[in-house]
């Protein structure tokens, strides 16, 4: 079936459009949309296989050839970012059935979750540089009414912060493509990459340096790279736990696929100047990161902080710009976004629990909760990097793509940097989980039991993702392999 | 042509920079409103103002002007009023729950 890969964006995007007639069902809703998440993992796993069987798939919309029409691609690395977007979103859907309360999901709830992922799907699969635009907006869209919605104070004066940032940085990014238009004379990214060449090896690199160093803005804005990070721990801070976790795992993640993608298959031609400038601006988000998620005492604040230290990680990886680099960045990113979904899931039952998210009040959970407690000391080391674990095979095969770039301070930062988000991690554990039982508020209300199915899900996925490391790799590497030859990618959209 | 719808632009954005750059809340709404109007404009100067008929094939002109960039910018003319229209919403939420619009008095502790 040749609209196969439409799917991953279709079936959310209908049930939005359902979820909105029965808004006031809460029931049914729930049966809805966690259905039609579950269904979108499915179809997204085969995917997966069979862009892994059948090479890429590529789908001309209304059958206008290749650079006329909108193409939309699903090679490996958005395949696999496709499939784990739909686990993450029905892991978040399940906790929020106990999580988010009622009265926020009366409100459109599951239907802004949805058109969500209608937006970061739509975004991984896309071909076409101006439809990227138009799934981000749908993606932000719908972000910002899940950030606002049940409008305390803190999530409107947070929200406003948050919209302002995106409505400059959306503005940047339709400058960005009309410039690259006026350059090239197309929006289509396999056409743009072949113009580019052209254009590169006429000796014209200045302007396409520009437009590159633009882009890599707009998306380091998206994606909270160093400098341009400062809306992210505020504006996280602000929502309920999943829509936290959606966050912190989702929509960074987009802007560090989205400049994956731009610099291994358009800005590829000269490796100077952008790829310096993206390996110092990861560097300093990976410290930046670390010297945050050290300095907080407050649970949300740390992993919100831990989230800017792994898209340095991922950028590092990407800035390396080899085999192995790109492919431990693949590997990172997804581990990264399975593992950020858990912790955020457990930091959201431990703040239903203790009723506060500063550490210095809470103590003592393992007494009344050893399985949150065991499954946060798993996720923790997960995300540390730990052998057995997801964060391990990403994070070597990455230093040794960076040393073998001979980035040699960007890999010692990366190593000293796990040691610190270790570090900060268990300073959640240990203060946190050990030490003298107190009493808390929430203590008999809160459905620990109910609420637990999501996380453990996930981290379950993140300990089989490390141990079956074999089994993924073969996939991990096919989705590198296009990044390194992006030749690949024009042929399958052009069909030369 | 082009050269002088540059400077138009520019202009644009400098003016819409300083807005958003203020205390008011609803300045910074108007400077977000300038500075897409800018962006706007911009799509139409990148695409070329060379003379050359509407792009409606009933005209039977020799050429047409590029009918890319007006398809792009109605996209993003759509995009940013339904975001225009939130933000404006939003500001006048925070302005009756948070009691100001001045976005220096807008902290407050996390706690709250």
């Amino acid at each position: 079936m040749i609209n196969f890969l439409l799917l991953p964006i279709l079936i959310p995007l209908i049930t939005g459009v359902l979820l909105m007639f029965i808004n006031k069902h809460v029931m049914l809703q729930r049966w809805v949309a966690s259905i039609s998440a579950f269904v979108t993992v499915i179809i997204a796993a085969m995917l997966a296989h069979k862009v892994h069987t059948e090479g890429i798939q590529t789908l001309n919309l209304s059958n206008w050839d290749a650079p006329f029409g909108i193409t939309l691609v699903s090679d490996m690395l958005s395949a696999l970012l496709v499939l784990t977007t739909s686990i993450i979103s029905f892991a978040c859907i399940i906790f929020s059935f106990r999580g988010i309360g009622q009265e926020r999901e009366k409100f459109n709830y599951y239907a802004s979750m949805s058109f969500l992922i209608v937006g970061v799907n739509g975004a991984f699969t896309t071909g076409d540089i101006f439809n990227l635009f138009v799934f981000f907006e749908v993606m932000l869209m719908s972000s910002y009414v899940l950030i606002v919605l049940g409008g305390t104070k803190i999530q409107l004066r947070e929200s406003i912060k948050y919209l302002l940032v995106n409505v400059i940085s959306s503005a940047l990014f339709v400058i960005a493509v009309g410039y690259l238009y006026s350059v090239t004379g197309t929006l289509n990214m396999a056409h743009l990459s072949e113009r580019i060449a052209s254009i590169s090896a006429d000796g014209q690199l200045g302007i396409i340096t520009v437009i590159g160093v633009l882009f890599m803005i707009v998306f380091g804005l998206k994606g909270a790279v160093f400098p341009l990070f400062f809306w992210l721990p505020g504006s996280y801070y602000a929502p309920p736990a999943p829509v936290m976790a959606i966050f912190g795992a989702l929509l960074t993640k987009v802007g560090v696929y989205s400049i994956t993608r731009t610099y291994s298959l358009l800005f590829y031609h000269e490796g100077g100047t952008i790829q310096t400038l993206l390996g110092v601006m990861a560097v300093l988000s990976i410290i930046l990161g670390v010297i945050g998620a050290i300095a907080y005492w407050d649970i949300k604040k740390i992993i919100i902080y831990n989230i800017i230290t792994a898209v340095g990680v991922i950028l590092a990886g990407v800035a390396s710009m080899n085999e192995d680099a790109l492919a431990g960045s693949v590997f990172y990113i997804i581990h990264d976004m399975i593992v950020k979904a858990a912790l955020f899931l457990l930091v959201g039952i431990m703040i239903a629990i203790t009723g506060t998210s500063n550490l210095k009040q809470i103590s003592g959970l393992i007494k009344n909760y050893p399985g949150l407690a065991w499954t946060f000391f798993i996720a923790s080391l997960a995300l540390a990097g730990i052998p057995p674990l997801s964060g391990f095979v990403g994070k070597l095969l990455l230093i040794k793509g960076v040393f073998d770039a001979e980035h040699y301070w960007t890999g010692a930062i990366v190593l000293m940097s796990s040691l610190f988000v270790l570090f900060s991690v268990m300073k959640i554990f240990i203060n946190g989980f050990w030490g003298k039982p107190l009493t808390y508020k929430g203590e008999e209300k809160a459905p620990v039991r109910q609420l637990m199915a999501a996380p453990v899900i996930l981290v379950i996925l993140a300990v089989v993702y490390g141990v079956g490391a074999d089994f993924v790799f073969p996939y991990i590497s096919q989705a590198a392999n296009i990044l390194v030859n992006p030749d690949l990618y024009i042929d399958a959209v052009l069909k030369e | 042509m082009e050269t002088l719808m540059s400077i138009l632009i520019g202009l644009f954005f400098a003016i819409g920079t300083y807005l958003i750059l203020t205390k008011s809340l609803l300045r910074i709404i108007l400077g977000t409103s300038i500075i897409s109007h800018g962006v706007h404009l911009l799509i139409l100067t990148m695409g070329g103002v060379k003379a050359g008929g509407p792009p409606l094939l009933g005209f039977e002109e020799i050429t047409f002007t590029d009918p890319i960039p007006q398809a792009l910018i109605l996209t993003a003319i759509v995009i940013n009023f339904a975001t225009t229209a939130l933000f404006l919403v939003l500001s006048y939420r925070a302005y009756k729950v948070i009691g100001t619009d001045n976005t220096e008095k807008m902290r407050g502790n996390e706690d709250e």
